[in-house]
């Protein structure tokens, strides 16, 4: 046991291997303690310490230098050392300083929720809804630009965006070539491609699941619905390309819009092409699994009734049902 | 007349060519390093000195470089930060401009201690002329046998270059600065790594001052003990300061440190008082990013004894009573100075010239400028002047880089100590648009100091 160390969070203990984060280390316990993470993506590389919103407390440096920090430290970016002493929800300090951090994400996002194709599922608003203030302090005109089409499937609307650089890093780690990044400095930032040529590559379409919040949105879903009326069913497809592993958004028959799989911290678990994405959406294109786990907490679980009823897919397949069952006494049961 | 190391020959005509400056005894340094001394006899050197680093962080030089990584096999970078564009600070433009070669020789002597072979002097690209300056001492050195390969027949080799910036502020930061110098955005870098492990091209990298560098050349001159006796406590040797805002004599000056201040601000050696007969209001001790002072905590710390230039004295009492060192960037405002038209500009700075990697620095520099505008404009409320502290903490500490700190310190400590001023703009919205709101209490003596208790 001596290449683990051990560290300490929110007075629980956890064993990690060393070089883990402390956000890692976290989700390794999971449950509340685990910081929120707006910019970090545990897929992409170098992603995180942007946002800001996963900042913890370290009370105690480690077993041999026991002085804490000084600073609160971004969990995402700070590896963890054998007895270390970490405080996130126990801690006053932190919830005030990622309070604030929310604050200061939020004053210049237009806070469209209501016609952005993203609530439901929006990072931001989550994080909004533990840890944002009623009404907002800030009593400026917001920040505004003019929606940009990044290639055929994809829009970019910028107003919504948090600047995390996530679609930065994705297209640094799948495309050998980047055609995207950022454009100006300071709060006139904004994620471009150069004099708008679009984004051509087989899986750019993937910048929209890493997005947190609304601004990279599916051309193809846009206004098609909201998520929480549409019901997520596992299937797969032998592609190509990828490994065509893919969740599907089904609305009565219709597949609506196709996803990567995502974790319960909102990754994906493996990048789609754009044929799965764009391309595929009958039915009779993919093997249906079964239904998609969706935690309890968000809102797209709270539509039960189409899972008491369940859908054309599913109810033709003795299998499936039994899935679909399953998943039901989960929820029912909570 | 104090010491002088770095402007001792500053008025001697053509200093800035290499055979004058040759001619001063410029360039010992470099042969007594590389002839007499083993690089880690030069670190030694400087350690001795207890010279600080004088971009503002004052991190100690000596143990700053004694913590480069030596991996066998990898090149070792010394960069010199010339990327000076605090508000206030100007010492670095000048020594550039007047003296390029004390710059060149402790770049080389500085270089030669690391064991770096490519050195870098990374400019401020508005700063056209000085590169050009450096450009040509770079030449003349090398021609004469100071640059290259075997310098002065020792087998060590350097090349030094030039590199002009794209005109940032956060590229004075060091890891932006190696990011801009890599040909990448100026973004500082998440850290640890340090740049001493992983710098430029992910190779071990020093990053330091103009100032620092030069004063490698005295230290190598005269001796790291020699110079240690030179200032006061830990702040070692002489200090570059740049005097501007309402004096009789604005420009740069050398100190030795642990000068009072009242004897920089008034004497005749120095800066001579403050203009046109008025009375001091407030002082900027070390470049826009320290918390700004009011004349009487300036002149005297809060127990009564005179505030020296140091490093260790200027900061007496935290930031509830003192202020820091920094770059040296002095400004003095009199009496019919705005506090709070200084503060909206200092933040509007700040809000240029923020990144936007990081949230809040990127959003809340926006946020501030905007409500320090509205109060200077006449248009604020009393609540804004608590919003503006709540922003400022709230950005201070959590940010990748000190920008955001620097952006969050000036606000706050211009509403701790001036907030009747705010209170002012807030009660008389049209009067502060053609009046001022004078001297008030700033300059009595500290017994009626507002800022009594840690806070």
């Amino acid at each position: 046991m001596s290449d683990k160390v051990k560290v300490t969070i929110d007075g629980i203990t956890v064993e990690v291997a060393p070089g883990t984060t402390i956000l890692n280390a976290a989700r390794q316990i999971g449950g509340d303690i685990v910081p929120p993470a707006m910019c970090y993506y545990s897929k992409l590389q170098g992603s995180g310490g942007k946002c800001r919103t996963c900042i913890v407390k370290v009370s105690k440096g480690s077993e041999k230098d026991p002085r804490p920090m000084p600073k609160l430290v971004a969990s995402c970016r700070t590896t963890v050392m054998d007895g270390m002493e970490v405080l996130n929800i126990t801690s006053p300090e932190v919830i005030e300083a990622r309070n604030g951090v929310v604050e200061i994400l939020l004053i210049n996002h237009p806070l469209d929720c209501p016609v952005c194709d993203q609530a439901g599922e929006c990072d931001l608003q989550n994080l909004g809804y533990e840890h944002g203030l009623q009404k907002t302090r800030y009593e400026f005109e917001r920040r505004t630009f003019e929606r940009i089409d990044i290639g055929d499937k994809i829009q970019l609307h910028m107003n919504r965006c948090i600047l995390c650089y996530r679609c930065v890093f994705t297209a640094d780690q799948i495309t050998n070539k980047r055609v995207h990044g950022i454009l100006n400095r300071g709060d006139h930032s904004e994620i471009s491609t150069y004099i708008h040529t679009a984004i051509d590559n087989d899986f750019s379409g993937n910048v929209i699941d890493v997005c947190p919040v609304g601004a990279l949105t599916d051309k193809t879903f846009r206004f098609k619905n909201r998520v929480w009326f549409t019901k997520p069913i596992d299937a797969h497809r032998d592609c190509p390309t990828c490994s065509g592993k893919v969740t599907l958004w089904y609305k009565g028959e219709d597949v609506l819009r196709v996803t990567a799989r995502k974790d319960i911290y909102g990754e994906v678990e493996e990048f789609i092409c754009n044929t799965c994405r764009f391309d595929k959406k009958k039915t009779s294109d993919w093997v249906i699994e079964h239904p998609t786990h969706i935690s309890d907490a968000s809102v797209i679980s709270s539509n039960h009734y189409e899972t008491l009823k369940p859908l054309p897919v599913i109810q033709n397949n003795p299998v499936l049902q039994e899935a679909n069952r399953k998943e039901l006494e989960k929820t029912v049961k909570f | 007349m104090a010491r002088k190391l770095l402007l001792e020959h500053i008025n001697v005509p053509g200093i800035n060519t290499f055979d004058v400056y040759r001619e001063k005894g410029g360039y010992r340094a470099v042969e007594k390093a590389l002839k007499t001394l083993s690089p880690d006899e030069v670190v030694e050197e400087v350690k001795k000195s207890g010279l600080r680093g004088r971009g503002g962080a004052g991190f100690p030089t000596g143990m700053k470089w004694s913590f480069l990584a030596k991996p066998e096999g990898v090149p070792r970078y010394l960069v010199c930060n010339a990327d000076e564009s605090e508000p206030g600070t100007f010492k670095d433009r000048f020594l550039m401009t007047h003296i390029p070669h004390a710059l060149i020789e402790g770049m080389i002597v500085s270089s030669y201690a690391l064991g770096a072979n490519t050195s870098y002097i990374y400019v401020r690209g508005e700063m056209m002329p000085q590169i050009r300056i450096l450009e040509r001492a770079i030449a003349e050195a090398k021609s004469a046998g100071f640059l290259g390969q075997n310098i002065l027949g020792t087998g060590y080799n350097l090349e030094l270059y030039v590199q002009p910036g794209g005109g940032a502020y956060i590229c004075g930061e060091e890891t932006a600065l190696l990011e801009s110098l890599e040909g990448k955005r100026g973004n500082p870098r998440i850290k640890p790594p340090f740049p001493a492990i992983a710098g430029l091209y992910g190779c071990p990298t020093v990053v330091n001052n103009v100032e620092s560098i030069a004063a490698t050349v005295p230290i190598i001159n005269d001796g790291g003990e020699e110079y240690a006796k030179i200032g006061i406590g830990r702040s070692t040797g002489t200090k570059l300061i740049s005097a501007s805002g309402n004096l009789v004599r604005p420009g740069v000056y050398e100190i030795e440190l642990g000068l009072s201040v009242e004897e920089f601000i008034y004497s005749d050696e120095y800066c001579g008082g403050i203009a046109n007969g008025k009375r001091l209001k407030a002082t900027v001790a070390g470049g826009s990013s320290v918390p700004i002072l009011p004349a009487n905590l300036t002149l005297k710390l809060a127990s009564g004894e005179p505030r020296l230039m140091s490093y260790e004295s200027l900061s007496e009492g935290g930031f509830a009573t003192g202020t820091m060192l920094g770059s040296g960037g002095f400004i003095a405002f009199d009496e019919d100075q705005c506090i709070v038209r200084n503060t909206w500009n200092f933040a509007r700075f700040y809000h240029h010239e923020s990144c936007g990697q990081c949230s809040p620095c990127r959003e809340g520099t926006g946020w501030m400028e905007k409500v320090l505008h509205r109060i200077e404009y006449g248009h604020g409320k009393m609540s804004d002047i608590d919003l503006l502290v709540d922003v400022s903490r709230k950005i201070e500490g959590n940010t990748i880089c000190p920008l955001g700190d620097a952006a969050a310190w000036p606000v706050a400590s211009a509403i701790r100590h001036f907030r009747d001023e705010f209170e002012w703009h807030v009660k008389e919205p049209v009067k502060c648009l053609d009046t001022n709101y004078g001297l008030a209490n700033y300059a009595e003596p500290i017994a009626k100091a507002e800022v009594t208790t840690g806070n």
